[in-house]
């Protein structure tokens, strides 16, 4: 059930320069599950538009939002602090096949501010027990320099890094990574900038790789009413009827043999 | 005193309330149903719909801009088929009134749809002779009084339902649009479509939609399409559906005082998906609290200072 709340800020503090890490009190942690997200309100009622976020964490009560400054609506968010509020609606979207990767091996893969529902995913994923375990996990995280949540990650999972000016793990971007680590995988969750996401469809199906991906658009409504932030599909979609999903309600995260990137 | 009366007639169909749905911003209700109790809603205004489903415009199609925002969807649809078996059939589960959203390229597809409503339990047909946002039909049809009327006039001798004709404010003289709408037969008009508009990334030196142009809601457009209520109110005889920009009540009464018959709620349902909801309990405290129990002494009551 989605809900539309005032959420008490926890916590929130910064991971490198431009991102930060903010926790949130909302009444539908319990309900989150990997690879959904919320839709953020400005309180400055002279910008309308939420501001759809990914959800990194969620459990006790919580939420843990990791995003990136990028303009007037994050800059916002990155001045709550602890005793502040914000509202927000959620849990919106899709969610990454987890029961489906029960014995198979996963690889989660994030670039830049696609990293935070890598985490959520691989988390959830390494929690599983017995028949419904995969039979192995890793990340692979690439950033332009600095780093955030990689310690978080190998905590969880082995995980494996490129940085564009290599100043940590491999220079370059994830799919060299990637390359170089000779990291093997059965299924891959992705999320990141488009032609990450592109040149890992190529190397997914050279591979054979089963790949999914979780896309990002502007969005008004959140729920899949305005049709604001569709994508184009590979057919005729069973709900629109025409070549398009919608990236807040069929979505966030597609198989990539089902969307065009 | 006992609870006051919010009825409203609009061209023989009583509505519960004014306060409706803009078509185009609440789907057929389907998703917002998780927020809002369809049944507490005047009527339900649909996403229009056409002969065939339309795949829509390219992304981006939506931007915020101060206190609004420019949309270019395009008009996706799943055409008529699907709509009266899923939309309409979803819609039969409520007590509120169905008005439908009917768009077109050309007269003839505009009037496959109207056809095709006339065994439906659409209470009222909502002719979109105004979107901004595609290439045929749409806009063009409204920004002509004679190809206007020519619409009006062929829609209504087809259609089963009383007409709205939803009127576009790209134009000199609206009233002038909503008086040849009338003159053909329109059993009431609505207004306003959203106001075509841009906006261009200075970064990449690109448009922000990659339609180029979009049409402008949201709170932004209020004090416009107020002034276009009044005008086409005072114009024609046939009711007058006002909306653009309404968030709050207060937003709504002004729509009803400058003499709308009906109010749509669009662009607010995306930040507040039971803005609808807020606003008709907001109109009846109003109307409590100045001791009004017909909310049809309100409308068109505006006089001068």
């Amino acid at each position: 059930m989605k809900v539309k709340e005032r959420a008490a800020v926890v916590s929130q503090t910064k991971l490198t320069e431009d991102i930060c890490d903010l926790r949130l009190k909302v009444s539908f942690a319990g309900e989150c599950r990997p690879g959904q997200f919320v839709s953020v309100m400005r309180e400055d009622k002279s910008c309308l538009m939420p501001r759809p976020i990914s959800i990194c964490e969620a459990g006790d009560g919580m939420i843990r939002l990791v995003y990136r400054i990028v303009g007037g609506g994050t800059e916002e968010f990155s001045c709550l602090g602890a005793g502040d509020s914000v509202t927000v609606i959620g849990p919106l979207g899709n969610t990454f096949p987890i029961e489906a990767c029960a014995g198979r091996r996963v690889l989660l893969v994030g670039g830049g501010i696609g990293i935070p529902p890598m985490y959520n995913a691989g988390k959830c994923l390494v929690s599983r027990e017995g028949d419904a375990a995969p039979a192995g996990v890793a990340f692979a995280a690439g950033y332009r320099s600095e780093t955030y949540l990689d310690k978080d990650m190998a905590a969880a999972a082995p995980l494996y890094i490129a940085t564009e000016d290599g100043s940590c793990g491999t220079k370059g971007n994830v799919l060299d990574a990637i390359r170089q680590q000779g990291v093997v995988c059965d299924v891959m969750f992705a999320c990141g900038p488009k032609p990450m996401l592109r040149a890992l469809k190529t190397y997914a199906d050279e591979q054979g790789i089963d790949l999914w991906v979780s896309l990002e658009e502007k969005m008004a409504c959140g729920i899949g009413a305005c049709l604001g932030c569709v994508c184009q599909s590979t057919d005729i979609d069973s709900h629109s009827h025409v070549r398009n999903k919608r990236i807040c309600k069929d979505g966030p995260v597609f198989n990539s043999r089902d969307v065009v990137l | 005193m006992s609870k006051p009366s919010l009825r409203v007639d609009i061209a023989g169909v009583t509505l519960k309330n004014p306060v409706m749905t803009c078509s185009g911003t609440f789907g057929s209700g389907i998703e917002y149903a998780e927020f809002v109790d369809l049944n507490r809603l005047g009527a339900v205004v649909t996403k229009g719909v056409a002969d065939h489903p339309w795949a829509g415009n390219p992304t981006p199609r939506i931007c915020e801009t101060a206190s609004g925002m420019l949309n270019a969807i395009g008009l996706q649809n799943p055409g008529i088929d699907v709509f009266i078996e899923r939309d309409m059939a979803f819609l039969k589960n409520y007590e509120t009134p169905v008005i439908v959203n009917v768009c077109g390229h050309t007269e003839e597809e505009y009037l496959a749809v109207v056809e095709r409503l006339a065994d439906t339990d659409a209470a009222l047909l909502e002719i979109n002779v105004s979107c901004p946002n595609v290439r045929e039909g749409g806009m063009a049809f409204g920004q002509d009084p004679a190809m206007l009327g020519r619409v009006t006039r062929a829609v209504k001798a087809k259609a089963k339902q009383p007409i709205i004709i939803k009127l576009s404010p790209n134009v000199t003289n609206i009233a002038e649009m909503a008086r040849a709408a009338e003159a053909n037969g329109a059993d009431a008009v609505s207004l306003i479509n959203t106001l075509l508009g841009m906006r261009i990334d200075i970064r990449r030196r690109t448009f922000m939609l990659a339609n180029r142009t979009g049409g402008l809601s949201g709170p932004a457009v209020k004090p416009v399409a107020l002034r276009m209520v009044y005008d086409c109110a005072r114009a024609v005889k046939i009711p007058v559906i006002g909306m653009g920009g309404i968030a709050t009540a207060e937003d709504a009464l002004e729509f009803l005082i400058a003499g709308a018959r009906g109010v749509a709620v669009g662009t607010a349902n995306f930040y507040e998906p039971a803005a609808t909801v807020r606003i008709i309990e907001g109109i009846e405290k109003y109307l409590i609290d100045n001791g009004i129990d017909d909310i049809n002494e309100i409308i068109g009551s505006v006089r001068d200072l």
